[in-house]
């Protein structure tokens, strides 16, 4: 009897865990539900007005916005994938894109009629793969540009119109070299370009380190090595040959990670990834300005007890300025169980309709030429002017714009690439290193 | 005397019958608790198939396989291995990780002892016990992130009291001398309560008598400790070590959430490497290789501990 009930109880166990087990579909996907995952908290309103707009225009069917924290985010997509609790639709990075049509995990977007001129130039056509299909619908753009403290500036005797009009170069630093330096002020209140100046005890820097950068240095290198001409690959997309190894890139390297040594920018003992990004160092008063992207304009000026100001990025070599400008775009998984309502929900996504409401809220810039303005428009209501960001993108004589870089075996580069340039920022090791490593990864885009 | 031939006349003669009912019953008995006994280890075998033994064999056959989870793995032989051997970045790991070990295990294991026999020796205080092991009771992911925001170059408040006392600030997580003693120092926090615990529980099993006999006698504390305790203790100490040594080898938490592998790698445990490869770079097949390479360096590490130690031996009794 005592057995009979113990091996009962054995069995109810085993057979809940095994029932359990197969219950573990969160996606709560159905037919008429449309799931979407996006990371950044600030946009989720919008896109809730968004999906409201699109249920009234699709009777009967219902988006499901999930929103994650960034790294939790590729993480919990990627299991999603091996589990097959994936969302139907999910806001993709140009980083990850390369990985993910490898992968295969991408359901191809011909169909969607998405037209290069409808968006922002270049932001449709870096979602052609490979193997010429579509796997993203063109969703926002983002600049770099220089964020700096109005008080320190003023303190310092520099106006916007020299931040505006800086430049830099890789023998002297330039007017750009100078500014920082001017804005750099030491333990004693002595300027980084006054004598005595002590750089072992700085108490403002000049410039807030973002770190080594890794293989794209987007908010770090990005706008020097771009101005100076150089370029990741061979070609713009899917590039088979980085070119790490160039000696433009590596002297721009030198001469950036250099303005440390100097006392000018931050050390890189200063980063750290969890507790101390750049937007830190300037919101604690530790550095006078910082390159930022355009993701983060509403908490620059959201930061309490610092009036933020923007300026252009300094130009380069090349005569003109640079910033890197890179979009998001909204895919639909392979193994979604509702292609169709996906569909009509990336449609959605990307037309006007949606971009324009996007805009408004003030906290990106949608893809389209008329969600942009909208966006304009509603950080003019704030009081943000963001020019520094807009003009690269609406100026082609003055301002070279780029893409992040796209390539297979993207993790691979980032792998290899951000203990190189830590070893190069952190540890003093020479920027000829970075030969051996473009070598080590050309061989791997080889494969 | 002689008894071998005195068995009560009462019980003799037997018979046949007789003979056998009593060894009937055992055996019946025994068949009994055998189903029994399969009833109360099946869910840890279960377990024990599902969740480990299988996953091993697994792990060990992907290790053959080139895999990204998503596609069939394909065969591809001693591939993974022979570039394991060839890759610096392993070889770079695996000393970054044994560097983390030795520091860990040797200051956790001395700071453990001391506050052990602290314990048994000073103090019967249960609060006392329960204030030790309070940092145990956080997870590691937290206590690395309060430490690390402690730690931080620019803004942490244990590098303003540096600062303040008139010294340079310290980069303890973000410079490639620093960051390992620091993350071995912050784990020690965290474990040295329970570990002095365990101790403290071997200790406990040493009779009181021999310290009597030994103070009687005139030995001093320094000399009980080293011909008392420690010999007495070693059998606990040998399992303590070997399950802190595996733990520390494992060691995979504190780094993700202080120095992601930075600052250039210094603190890229194989731990780190191996999740970076699987699940960052997609490549199962790689990094299955190295666990199974993680799991020999353990086992041997584990069965030289074993000998050296001889921890299945008492010395007491």
């Amino acid at each position: 009897m005592r057995l009979r009930t113990l091996t009962a109880l054995a069995g109810a166990l085993t057979l809940s865990l095994v029932t359990g087990c197969a219950n573990g579909d969160s996606t709560g996907a159905s037919a008429n539900t449309v799931t979407y995952w996006l990371w950044d908290a600030n946009q989720l309103p919008a896109y809730q007005t968004c999906a409201k707009g699109f249920e009234k225009e699709n009777p009967g069917l219902k988006v499901k916005i999930t929103q994650l924290g960034w790294s939790d985010y590729w993480t919990k997509l990627t299991a999603g994938f091996i589990a097959g609790t994936q969302p139907d639709v999910f806001t993709d990075h140009i980083q990850k894109f390369g990985q993910f049509a490898d992968l295969q995990v991408l359901e191809p977007l011909d169909d969607l009629g998405i037209k290069n001129d409808d968006y922002q130039p270049g932001l449709a056509a870096s979602w052609i793969g490979q193997d010429g299909h579509r796997y993203g619908a063109p969703k926002d753009w983002d600049t770099v540009a220089l964020f700096y403290n109005q008080k320190m500036a003023k303190d310092a005797g520099v106006t916007a119109e020299q931040l505006n009009d800086l430049s830099w170069n890789p023998k002297d630093g330039g007017t750009f070299e100078k500014a920082i330096a001017h804005l750099t002020v030491d333990k004693n209140g002595k300027r980084g370009d006054e004598p005595g100046f002590d750089k072992n005890n700085v108490k403002v820097y000049g410039l807030a380190t973002q770190g080594g950068g890794m293989g794209d240095g987007q908010t770090q290198w990005s706008t020097f090595t771009g101005s100076a001409g150089w370029s990741y690959t061979e070609k713009a997309r899917w590039g088979t040959e980085y070119q790490y190894d160039s000696k433009a890139f590596q002297s721009t390297i030198d001469w950036y990670f250099g303005l440390a040594k100097k006392g000018y920018m931050a050390p890189f003992a200063d980063y750290n990834i969890q507790s101390n990004q750049g937007i830190t160092q300037f919101a604690a008063g530790k550095a006078a300005t910082v390159f930022d992207g355009a993701w983060m304009i509403s908490t620059y000026y959201g930061t309490k007890g610092i009036d933020a100001g923007t300026a252009l990025t300094p130009a380069g070599p090349t005569g003109k300025r640079a910033t890197m400008m890179n979009g998001l775009a909204d895919s639909i998984s392979k193994a979604s169980d509702n292609k169709e309502g996906a569909r009509k929900w990336v449609a959605y996504l990307a037309s006007d309709a949606c971009q324009t409401v996007v805009g408004k809220a003030g906290v990106v810039f949608p893809a389209t030429p008329a969600g942009t303005e909208a966006a304009t428009a509603a950080y003019k209501k704030k009081g943000i002017d963001v020019t520094a960001f807009t003009e690269p993108v609406a100026d082609k004589k003055n301002f070279r714009t780029f893409s992040y870089p796209i390539t297979n075996y993207a993790a691979d580069v980032t792998a290899l690439m951000q203990p190189a340039m830590e070893d190069i920022y952190g540890n003093g090791k020479p920027v000829s290193s970075l030969d051996e490593t473009n070598d080590q990864i050309n061989l791997i885009l080889d494969q | 005397m002689t008894v071998a031939s005195s068995s009560p006349p009462s019980r003799l003669p037997l018979s046949g019958a007789e003979a056998v009912a009593p060894m009937k019953k055992v055996k019946a008995r025994a068949q009994g608790d055998g189903a029994l006994a399969a009833v109360f280890i099946a869910p840890a075998m279960l377990g024990f198939l599902v969740f480990l033994l299988w996953p091993t064999l697994r792990g060990i056959w992907l290790s053959f396989t080139r895999y990204n989870l998503l596609t069939p793995a394909e065969f591809v032989g001693l591939d993974n291995y022979v570039r394991m051997v060839n890759d610096p970045i392993f070889w770079d790991s695996l000393w970054v990780t044994v560097e983390y070990v030795v520091l860990n295990i040797g200051v956790q294991t001395v700071a453990a002892l001391a506050i052990a026999v602290l314990l048994q020796r000073l103090t019967q205080s249960s609060l006392l016990r329960g204030i030790v092991l309070t940092p145990y009771l956080m997870s590691n992911v937290v206590a690395g992130l309060v430490w690390l925001w402690m730690l931080d170059t620019q803004l942490g408040i244990g590098n303003e009291i540096i600062s303040g006392l008139g010294a340079d600030r310290i980069p303890f997580l973000a410079d490639e001398t620093w960051a390992i003693p620091t993350i071995a120092l912050i784990n020690v926090w965290r474990h040295v309560g329970y570990t002095a615990l365990l101790l403290f529980a071997g200790l406990q099993a040493i009779p009181n008598d021999m310290y009597e006999a030994a103070r009687v006698d005139g030995a001093s504390e320094w000399r009980m400790f080293w011909r008392i305790t420690m010999p007495l203790l070693r059998p606990v100490l040998a399992v303590v070590l070997i399950m802190t040594v595996i733990g520390s080898f494992q060691v995979f938490d504190t780094v993700a959430v202080t120095t992601a592998g930075g600052p250039a790698n210094a603190t890229n445990v194989l731990q780190y490497y191996i999740y970076g490869s699987a699940f960052g770079r997609f490549q199962f097949g790689y990094a299955s290789a190295m666990s199974v390479a993680l799991l020999v360096v353990l086992s041997a590490i584990t069965v030289l501990q074993y000998r050296l130690t001889r921890a299945g031996q008492s010395d007491l009794g």
